[in-house]
């Protein structure tokens, strides 16, 4: 008879935990904000986290979306993939609408599966690792920043549609960032089939000089190069480029887009081509977001800040088209209506990723790098 | 064909200079028997200091192959000073001490000079200017050798002309010679040592300087860290040829500058150290002593 008492006490307990969280849920949107929040990693995550909580104060004291207010949960992976599942799990078991996050790629592939099945979106600000988007099996993910591949893929678009280059050298530095763009950029040209890669070769930094390099690229007769590595080996690609007297156009990766590049190119540096990150400081909707974020906190925002205000930002924004929460209106809202976020204008393509971000192609023209469109 | 010399002028403009640095490693070597590990950083320091002068003179109005000259005289001064004082400070108090200490000694000069220019100069790379002017020559001549490349080739081969003349006829290059022999006979016929190996530092210093400033010009780039890679790869020519043999420096080092363009152009460049180095594990396997090294007996 007891035991019968305490039992039904317990379940009187548990209903009443239950039933204000299910009436709660008409009237708030739960977003998770999902990233490293402790650890290491942590300046990657807390930003992120920062911009949600500042956006939803924002559109809160403003009423709302749809007259619901919005409840940020942020939750900690530590970049962490086995902690990033268990994340996710106590995400959905919150029953949140939207995710923001993960910050890291390897967390994010390991959440999203989990998010699939509870049929949740996720919105990253910051995974840019190329298959979450491009293999197609996380259809449920979307990000605000540029995939890896995203420079590679310019560069080689411009050589042979802008340039109309048929026969690309690819150099590279051998390191981890060189030769990755450089991978990037011949699989994106191969792919493409309208110039050849006559030439896929790495050089040595540091060696005396690249002149065997460039005659080699020479007698391929190529009408273009890429380069993928740093500005003091594209500086001295380029002079002894012109040393040789080959006027052919010379592509590097952002980093050789800076004044390091100008200044130890000089005059050799003319004409070269480099792409880069968009210029987004002139977006009013970026300098508000920076300038409340100092005035609140008395500092410059930290890592992956604007694009983490940016997820937060469409996910709103699409919950507000869409009508309410619900996964199918949601996806036709991300991807069909453009809105003004803190890394600009975009919108999502078929694949989660977003159009609007990224690089931009720069020249050199009278010693400055200028934004081509 | 035509690429094939094109790679040759390559390979011979990397090898004159691999072979200004390389004599000063085999001089120094072929005298006391030591290797001196800070001589890449007197060719990095002749580079800065044309750098430095080269700017104040084109503020101060200069133009074209003046300031070359002037610039060039003043690194080869300032290298020598310190090729000199480096000698004075690091070695001569070892002179007698086991063979060991002078060559740590020396690697602690390399890092304390390239430190040393990293904190009052800079870690970035600088832009040296193009000093040596860019005629515009026929092609196919223009690219297959320009200007600068043989001003380099020109200045090195006179620079070793010029070397030979002053050990084989010259006063102070027989008291070279008769050292290189045997100091102590040297010193008792009259020769004194110590101004001797000054000299021989001083030389050694004089052509890194040349080297580093035809580099600087021509590659238009330099930073603190220049003088390792160089180093290393002049060492290794100056084995290459032979260490304390001076023919066989200048040999070695044109030998090492082909092999790398020709790697380079007809293999990889991605590989041409793991070819230079490759040829230089050959060769010691089958001539120890070097291509032109005579097989000494250790004397006991």
């Amino acid at each position: 008879m007891r035991k019968t008492v305490i039992k039904n006490l317990v379940m009187v307990a548990l209903l009443g935990m239950i039933m204000p969280a299910t009436g709660f849920a008409a009237d708030t949107i739960k977003i998770g904000v999902a990233g490293p929040h402790t650890g290491d990693l942590a300046p990657y995550g807390i930003p992120t986290k920062e911009a949600a909580e500042m956006v939803a104060a924002q559109v809160n004291a403003a009423g709302g979306v749809l007259g619901m207010q919005i409840e940020v949960l942020p939750m900690d992976d530590q970049c962490k993939p086995e902690i990033a599942t268990n994340a996710a799990t106590k995400l959905v078991s919150l029953d949140v609408d939207v995710v923001i996050g993960h910050v890291c790629s390897g967390a994010t592939k390991a959440a999203m599966g989990i998010y699939k099945e509870a049929k949740i979106i996720a919105v990253s600000p910051s995974a840019t690792n190329p298959p979450l988007t491009q293999s197609g099996d996380y259809p449920n993910f979307y990000r605000t920043i540029a995939p890896d591949d995203d420079q590679g893929k310019l560069a080689s678009d411009f050589a042979t549609d802008k340039l109309g280059a048929k026969r690309i050298a690819i150099l590279h530095d051998k390191g981890d960032y060189g030769k990755g763009f450089a991978d990037f950029a011949k699989q994106f040209i191969e792919a493409g089939g309208k110039a050849e890669v006559v030439l896929f070769e790495g050089v040595t930094p540091g060696a005396m000089d690249y002149s065997a390099v460039v005659q080699k690229v020479r007698r391929e007769k190529a009408d273009a190069v890429i380069f993928g590595g740093y500005h003091p080996e594209a500086s001295k690609l380029v002079s002894q480029m012109n040393k040789k007297r080959m006027k052919i156009p010379f592509i590097g990766p952002d980093g050789v887009k800076g004044n390091g590049f100008l200044e130890i190119a000089g005059k050799d540096a003319e004409g070269v081509y480099a792409t880069g990150p968009m210029d987004v400081s002139d977006y009013a909707v970026n300098q508000k977001a920076k300038a409340d974020y100092t005035s609140k906190y008395g500092k410059e925002p930290g890592t992956f800040f604007d694009q983490g205000y940016a997820a937060m930002q469409v996910i709103l924004n699409a919950i507000e088209v869409a009508g309410g929460t619900e996964y199918a209106a949601l996806e036709k809202a991300l991807k069909s209506s453009y809105v003004d976020t803190a890394v600009g204008k975009i919108k999502f393509d078929a694949k989660g990723d977003a159009e609007g971000v990224g690089f931009s192609v720069f020249q050199v023209q009278d010693g400055k790098f200028v934004e081509l469109n | 064909m035509e690429y094939f010399l094109e790679l040759s002028s390559s390979g011979l403009v990397r090898g004159s200079i691999y072979a200004l640095i390389a004599l000063g490693y085999t001089m120094v070597y072929g005298i006391i028997q030591l290797i001196n590990f800070a001589h890449g950083e007197i060719y990095m320091i002749g580079a800065f200091v044309a750098l430095i002068v080269s700017g104040v003179l084109t503020i101060y109005g200069f133009s074209g192959i003046s300031i070359l000259i002037l610039a060039a005289l003043i690194a080869v001064i300032y290298a020598a000073a310190y090729g000199y004082t480096l000698e004075k400070i690091a070695y001569r108090p070892l002179r007698n001490a086991p063979r060991l200490s002078p060559l740590i000694s020396a690697i602690g000069m390399s890092l304390f000079l390239q430190n040393y220019v990293l904190l009052a100069q800079t870690p970035d790379f600088l832009r040296f200017p193009a000093l040596i002017p860019d005629f515009e020559f026929m092609e196919p001549i223009a690219h297959i050798m320009g200007s600068p490349e043989l001003v380099i080739v020109v200045t090195s081969a006179v620079s070793m002309v010029g070397l030979t003349v002053l050990i084989k006829y010259t006063r102070i290059g027989k008291a070279m010679r008769a050292t290189q022999q045997d100091m102590t006979m040297a010193r008792l016929v009259g020769v004194n040592v110590d101004n001797v190996i000054s000299m021989t530092f001083i030389i050694g210093s004089v052509l890194a300087a040349i080297g580093g400033v035809l580099v600087g010009s021509y590659i238009g780039q330099i930073n603190f860290y220049i003088g390792f890679m160089a180093g290393v790869k002049a060492f290794t020519a100056a084995v290459l040829g032979g260490i304390g043999n001076i023919p066989g420096a200048v040999l070695g080092a044109l030998v090492l500058g082909l092999t790398e363009a020709y790697a380079a152009g007809y293999i990889s460049s991605a590989y041409e150290d793991v070819f230079a180095f490759g040829v230089l594990v050959l060769i010691l396997i089958f001539r120890p002593s070097g291509l032109l090294g005579k097989a000494v007996k250790q004397k006991v």
